[in-house]
């Protein structure tokens, strides 16, 4: 095996940390912490997979920067009105490529799984993370991060960022 | 002749409704027909067929149809249910089309709803084939009545519907017309939901101010849309259509805050630009939530426009399709603002996720209950206009109206 193909080995090893790391904190509801992920400029788009194909520029949630997420997660937190629940990401299919010196692009699956109370668990979305990796401070962190859902007709609502 | 008890409306009339209305069966399928299947009905925007041969599905009811451009440039409504054995032939959400094919069978149909080609019509070698007296002309797509309002799509199954001018009449007109005025229009992309409510649900949801200024911490607390606002209640004289008007306010509470729970003094954006709304239609009006009676809401929110398409799929199943547009004309600014404020909205919008959360609540919470009923007496027991939004007059004029479309009577009429 060439060092070319160990160096993509560790850094898809380094990706899927990042990537599991974002999963287990949104798992926990650690809301707080999922602006901390992203660069302070980063944007955050969860997009259906319907209007990407079009063409259509409508997201479904768009922050623009890490103050917008800020200000999701603390609406999640303290503002709004909704049923408890569970959420459970499940990434897979993880793919990273360096686009340049100091740039990564990963796409890889992802599927959530929403349980309600007195509820069987269910499917809620399955799509595409397109993100784009940076290093910051010595930090991984996503300087971009689309998520593309299939799901053409959501079950209600989508509480969590995904 | 004794009628079930359960068809009989609370003698209150208008400012009780009944939990069966939401969970029968029996009273879906009549608004299928009675509603639905009479009504003019949005199905969608002429700017989402902007050329010929441009189709789209959508949703009459239940009733899947197809919206096209056919070659003169008209904009047709068609069944998708082929006139051969029923299949629904158009699999594609929206795309291009010379003609339709059926798969099953191959028979074409054209932009225009018409039988054009049936394959071995004249049989093979002399054997099999259609009769003689077959006529492609008897079997056309079922076609439905269509007017384009400035833009929005309408259909109604009617074979002689309602007059557009009196199923839109002012004062819902020139709310509508506000928006819709004869601009062309960019649709931005399309948020879809089911939400697992009855379908009135919906659209009572957006007739009722008083929720709005107590759910929604999220507009309360930034002053978007909160009880002690310049507020108006608009009705069609039918009581079927309504308009909510607000004017933003500041964060300034001019009523106690205890009597609003929901204001969050504390709470303070962290990125303003969600809320940074530029005046666009210069009449000082923050919010325009219209409710077209059966299966339409407008809304202008700031610089966000969107229609909020209504599809009944059973007593306890809506699906809500949102289309966000802005103006052809719009500006990169102001393309931006619109996409930024869609944050509030859809099934993850900082406002609106809290409706399908109440209202799957509220579907759950009557399932039933056939023997109760809503009390809906805020503002008194009428139904006019009103210039204050702790009111529930738009929904009693709602069920006024569909009582007497759905020919439900009053317990004490009955006798
Ligand atoms: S069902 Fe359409 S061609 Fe037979
Ligand atoms: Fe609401």
């Amino acid at each position: 095996m060439n060092p070319e193909t160990l160096r993509g080995y560790a850094l898809r090893a380094a990706v899927e940390d990042v990537l599991y790391d974002y999963a287990a904190a949104l798992d926990e509801g650690a809301l707080e912490r999922w602006p901390f992920f992203f660069t302070a400029g980063a944007l955050y788009e969860v997009v259906s997979r319907e209007n990407e194909e079009r063409g259509l520029p409508l997201a479904l949630v768009r922050c623009e920067g890490r103050g917008m997420m800020i200000d999701r997660a603390t609406a999640l937190k303290e503002v709004l009105f909704y049923s408890p629940r569970t959420y459970r990401h499940f990434i897979s299919n993880v793919r990273p490529v360096w686009r340049s010196e100091e740039r990564i692009e990963a796409v890889s699956n992802f599927v959530l799984l929403q349980t309600l109370v007195e509820r069987e668990t269910t499917v809620l979305v399955a799509g595409q993370y397109r993100d784009t990796l940076v290093v910051e401070d010595g930090k991984l962190l996503f300087g971009g991060k689309r998520c593309i859902y299939d799901t053409t007709m959501i079950p209600n609502t989508v509480v969590y960022p995904l | 002749m004794t009628k079930q008890p359960m068809r009989v409306w609370p003698a209150e009339g208008a400012s009780r409704a009944p939990y069966w209305i939401y969970d029968d069966p029996e009273v879906f399928r009549v608004e299928q027909e009675r509603i639905f299947g009479q009504s003019w009905c949005y199905v969608g925007l002429a700017a989402e067929v902007p050329e010929p041969g441009r189709f789209q599905r959508s949703h009459v009811g239940d009733r899947s149809v197809i919206l096209v451009r056919d070659k003169e440039g008209k904009i047709n409504v068609l069944e998708n249910r082929c006139a051969h054995r029923g299949m629904e032939f158009c699999r594609a959400s929206a795309g291009k089309a010379t003609r339709f094919l059926c798969p099953y069978h191959q028979w074409t149909f054209d932009l225009e709803g018409n039988l054009c080609g049936v394959p071995f019509k004249r049989g093979i070698h002399g054997e099999g084939g259609m009769p003689d007296d077959f006529d492609l002309a008897d079997h056309p797509l079922r076609k439905l009545r269509v007017t384009n309002h400035n833009g929005a799509v309408f259909a109604s199954y009617a074979e002689e519907p309602e007059p557009f001018e009196r199923y839109l009449a002012d004062p819902m007109r020139a709310y509508f017309d506000r928006v819709f005025d004869g601009r062309p229009l960019r649709v931005l992309g399309y948020m879809r939901q089911r939400i697992p409510c009855n379908w009135k649900l919906i659209l009572e949801n957006t007739k009722d101010p008083y929720h709005a200024t107590l759910l929604h911490s999220f507009l309360v607390t930034f002053g978007l849309f909160r009880a002690d606002q310049k507020s108006e209640v608009r009705l069609d004289p039918s009581g079927r259509h309504a308009a909510l008007v607000s004017r933003h306010g500041g964060r300034q509470l001019t009523v106690a805050a205890s009597e609003m729970a929901s204001y969050k003094s504390d709470y303070t954006l962290q990125d303003r630009r969600l809320l940074d709304m530029q005046a666009e239609f210069h009449d000082g009006v923050g919010v325009v939530m219209m409710t077209l009676f059966p299966n339409l809401i407008l809304h202008q929110q700031g610089n966000s426009l969107a229609t909020r398409h209504i599809v009944p799929r059973g007593p306890d199943s809506t699906e809500l399709s949102w289309t966000f547009f802005g103006y052809e004309d719009d500006d990169e600014a102001l393309s931006t603002r619109r996409l930024r404020q869609a944050n509030l909205f859809g099934p993850a919008g900082l406002v609106s996720l809290d409706d399908g959360e109440a209202l799957k609540a509220t579907q759950e919470g009557l399932r039933n209950a056939r023997d109760a009923c809503a009390v809906v007496e805020m503002g008194g027991r009428d139904r006019e206009d009103a210039n204050v939004m702790v009111t529930e007059t738009a929904l009693r004029a709602f069920f006024h109206h569909y009582m007497h479309v759905m020919g439900f009577v009053r317990a004490e009429d009955e006798r």
